[in-house]
């Protein structure tokens, strides 16, 4: 094969591993600061496509507006999800949270199918023009948009963890909820914020996704699972390795389906998973939380 | 840790009249069950709904063994329930094998399907078992769905045939209803007395407390996965059957779509107990039934089910985690029986003398442990010489906890060794550790708390090697376990609350519980940490007493951690002291209580300006 279509495929991996790394990133700061995986992570995604459907298709809203208000959504929704699914469950041990969040998937799957119908909604390009042609690559605009949203939510939580006081609060939270509530930090608050900014993290990845991959019920779940696989990958709980580990996946799996087969497409990300698990159990990165005796 | 609701009914014990009543009411409906359709006239449709229910039900039994007992999750029932499926499937359909054959292939080819994703899995804990039995159900349902000269993709397999035995055709529904209930009576049985068992009781003790299980000499690992591919497996044998019962099979009877179905069975019914995973799988099959009755105005719930089980899964987390069986278990407080176990109690502890040649029970050579930059432990060696009581002091932050993490194998040093009774143990699992004879306590008491005071004593006892069992060549004999834990039990002084839930007790009691647990294993070596943390003044002299008791009456080696000095005076013969991780000083209690360098690493230097 040429150069230009390997590049070619390379970008659309780097673009998809981006959406990988969104929601990867949200299942990190979830883990970091409850210890719990959010399994309906990828269905946060899926609300916020839907969400921008009704307004921008449904009411016709202009569609900077529609993002917005979407977003403001969103941040509704994490709040009502921390108070719905987590918090009920917080002093119990992780499973049932576990099973909790996985229920709520169920249940957020169902009731989109209920009201919208299994037929893919369709959304339109972030902007308007179509891409680039540079060197026989082609640089399609919505591919672009990702790769430069996920880039600025980086280095926005890199910021806002490292060099801000609510930030070092949060990560004091997921270090030592007891330790950090005596130090007078609203741990239930801090945890809340975090399901806030997951939220907000999920559906804008849904958003930016949706255009490329059909709005649907179970957008979300596969996003989900590959993201995961990604933090599993990069190692378990860590910023960076989210980002790589989603990066490396959306990469893998484009050259896959490039080369080998289009059908099991969705398979090469498990498969990567369980080889992963065997050789490097610890993920690129080491996993960031131990068991202390 | 890892537990998913509060007691187990495991312990509870049947014994009033009421009980008894309703023991035999449950026996009653379940014989009653397979008869109703020869007794009556029921429709096509009942017959197959009672053999989705009871093959459903196997498949949930496996979910009760390995949620409810063992504290793992699965995600992928589905696809086990699966390969069941397809074994019997292509095996009667494609390459002609008799039912039996084809049964036995796929239950074996879920039990081998578990078994690696145990393997690659259980070593990392919750999370990635979710994540990775779901990859794995999504996997199945790819491969179901597109390997279509294989499995025959979507269209499924018609034709499946039923087993014969000898002359006799299953070929009726109601005769092949009653094998498969048959089947499923045998199984709620077996899983219904398994947590009595050495196997059942290691389940458990993982469930409750992952580390102390090991610690305390349960190969956890292997517990743990032999709990997922005896759910695979029973997975597996509800499939085959299914197949068996319904002739066809298609890709959608396993998606990811009926793994959250059974989890919701299970969850419902309560995942605690093989009765309260049938209750759920009926209930649940029930159901859409019940729906089909409803107005018109509500049949719209018939179509988004789905979104109900998700509901109701959270629901059942937050108010019911224990199940509709658990609710059921508390509307009849069942007594627990004590009569059982008085009877053999007689025989007085006498702890078994094991050790090889040589002066040395414990030697730590140059060991050293860093956590980052942080030198926890820097290049301490120390011998620990048999029989005698050694404790280890130190400010806060010197490196106690860290040495005694070392020795018992929660943590791997970065270099040094240590030797247990002439033996390097620098490379062994915390488990294989144990088996070596070292039993050890924790600061903060970690007990299987909702496990009776006897149960938890029986983990520590059933230890591979322990010599007060093994002398008996079948060292899985429960009673001899039973037995050795009872004179660990009244050695420490709790006769009369042996069959409490360790929960309830307060915990100075807890404490001698944690301490009869690692008795009970006859350790060479015991590690106490911190034993006198939280205990009042009466309980510190009777835990002296008892130490005291453990060295001159029994000759045991102790090695312990605390911050109380009239206690470590009074029973230790040798003290070292660390600080920053090193050794300062070393010496019987009166020559090291008076070091200089020991007060000035309490006190502070008095030479030294502030």
């Amino acid at each position: 094969m040429d150069l230009a279509n390997n590049l070619q495929v390379l970008f659309q991996g780097l673009a998809l591993g981006s959406i990988y790394a969104l929601v990867a990133l949200g299942f990190v700061l979830i883990i970091r600061a409850t210890n719990v995986v959010n399994f309906a992570q990828g269905d946060f995604a899926m609300v916020g496509a839907y969400i921008l459907v009704v307004f921008l298709n449904q009411l016709g809203l202009p569609y900077w507006v529609s993002f917005l208000l979407s977003l403001v959504c969103m941040v509704i929704f994490g709040l009502i999800f921390n108070y719905g699914v987590y918090y009920p469950l917080r002093n119990r041990s992780y499973l049932p949270v576990l099973i909790s969040t996985l229920g709520a998937s169920i249940f957020l799957q169902n009731t989109t199918l209920a009201v919208f119908g299994a037929q893919p909604k369709l959304l339109p390009k972030v902007l308007s023009f179509d891409g680039l042609q540079i060197a026989g690559v082609f640089l399609d605009s919505q591919y672009l948009v990702i790769l430069v949203v996920t880039m600025v939510c980086v280095i926005f939580q890199y910021f806002f963890f490292e060099h801000t006081l609510l930030g070092k609060k949060i990560q004091a939270t997921s270090q030592d909820k007891d330790m950090a509530r005596l130090l007078g930090i609203p741990v239930a608050l801090m945890i809340a914020v975090t399901f806030i900014y997951s939220s907000v993290l999920g559906g804008l990845a849904g958003i930016l996704v949706g255009p490329i991959l059909f709005v649907s019920i179970g957008m979300g779940s596969i996003i989900a699972l590959k993201a995961f696989a990604a933090t599993i990958i990069g190692g378990f709980g860590d910023v960076k390795g989210a980002i790589v580990g989603g990066l490396f996946i959306g990469v893998v799996e484009s050259f896959a389906a490039y080369y080998i087969s289009v059908p099991y497409k969705d398979a090469y990300a498990f498969a990567m998973l369980f080889f992963v698990l065997i050789v490097l159990p610890q993920g690129f990165f080491g996993e960031k939380i131990s068991q202390k005796a | 840790m890892t537990k998913l609701a509060s007691p187990p009914n495991a312990t509870g014990q049947l014994s009033s009249g009421a009980n008894a009543f309703w023991v035999a009411v449950l026996i009653c409906l379940a014989v009653l069950m397979p008869l109703v359709p020869w007794l009556f006239n029921v429709s096509v449709f009942v017959v197959s709904m009672l053999m989705q229910s009871s093959t459903y039900a196997i498949a949930i039994l496996g979910l009760v063994v390995v949620l409810g007992l063992t504290g793992q999750i699965n995600l992928a029932q589905a696809a086990f329930f699966g390969f069941g499926a397809y074994g019997v499937a292509l095996g009667t359909t494609v390459y002609g094998l008799n039912f039996w054959t084809a049964l036995g292939l796929g239950v074996l080819s879920a039990a081998c399907a578990g078994a690696v994703i145990g393997l690659t899995t259980l070593r990392l804990g919750g999370h990635y078992l979710a994540m990775i039995t779901i990859s794995f159900q999504q996997i199945f349902d790819l491969v179901a769905v597109n390997w279509i000269d294989f499995t025959h993709g979507p269209d499924g397999i018609s034709g499946i045939e039923r087993p014969k035995v000898g002359s006799f055709a299953f070929s009726d529904d109601r005769a092949y209803l009653a094998l498969c209930a048959c089947v499923l009576y045998v199984l709620i049985a077996l899983v219904w007395y398994l947590p009595r068992t050495r196997w059942g009781l290691a389940m458990r003790s993982v469930r409750e407390n992952e580390l102390a299980a090991e610690v305390g000499g349960i190969h956890t690992l292997r517990v743990k996965i032999t709990a997922f591919t005896l759910c695979a497996a029973l997975g597996g044998l509800g499939g085959g059957l299914f197949a068996g019962g319904f002739a066809y099979v298609s890709p959608d009877n396993f998606n990811f779509a009926r793994a959250i179905e059974f989890l919701s069975m299970a969850l419902l019914g309560g995942v605690q107990s093989p009765f309260g995973g049938v209750l759920g799988t009926t209930l649940l099959i029930l159901l859409p039934e019940w729906l089909k009755q409803m107005p018109p105005s509500l049949q719209f719930i018939k179509d988004v089910y789905l979104a109900f089980y998700g509901l109701a899964v959270i629901l059942i987390m937050i108010f019911m985690p224990e199940g509709i069986w658990g609710l059921v278990k508390k509307l009849w407080p069942t007594q627990r029986a004590s009569s059982q176990v008085q009877s053999s109690a007689s025989a007085a502890f006498k702890l078994v003398e094991s050790s090889s040649e040589g002066s040395a029970m414990l030697r730590l050579d140059q060991l050293q442990k860093s956590f980052g930059g942080l030198k926890a432990v820097d290049g301490l060696s120390l011998e620990v010489q048999k029989g005698t009581v050694h404790a280890l002091i130190g400010p806060n932050g010197s490196g106690k906890t860290t040495t005694l993490n070392l020795v018992s194998g929660i943590y791997s040093p970065t270099a040094g060794s240590i030797w247990v009774d002439g033996v390097d143990v620098t490379q062994y699992t915390p488990h294989s550790r144990a088996w070596a004879g070292v039993g050890r306590t924790f600061q903060n008491i970690r007990l299987f708390s909702n496990m009776s005071v006897l149960e938890n004593v029986m983990v520590g006892a059933q230890r591979m090697h322990n010599p007060a069992t093994s002398s008996d060549t079948s060292s899985s004999n429960t009673s001899t376990i039973r037995d050795c834990a009872l004179e660990a039990i009244a050695f420490v002084g709790l006769e009369s609350k042996t069959n409490e839930l360790v929960l309830n007790l307060p915990y100075g009691h807890q404490r001698l519980v944690e301490i009869a647990r690692a008795l009970a294993g006859h350790p060479k070596l015991l590690l106490l940490d911190e034993p006198a943390a939280g205990l009042n003044q009466t309980e510190k002299g009777e835990l002296v007493v008892l130490l005291k008791k453990l060295r001159e009456g029994h000759g045991l080696t102790v090695f312990l951690i605390d911050h109380d000095m009239k206690l470590v005076g009074g029973v230790s013969d040798v003290i070292t002291v660390l600080n920053f991780g090193r050794k300062i000083a070393e010496g019987t209690p009166s020559h090291v209580l008076n070091h200089p360098d020991v007060i000035a690493a309490y006190l502070g230097d008095p030479n030294a300006t502030a």
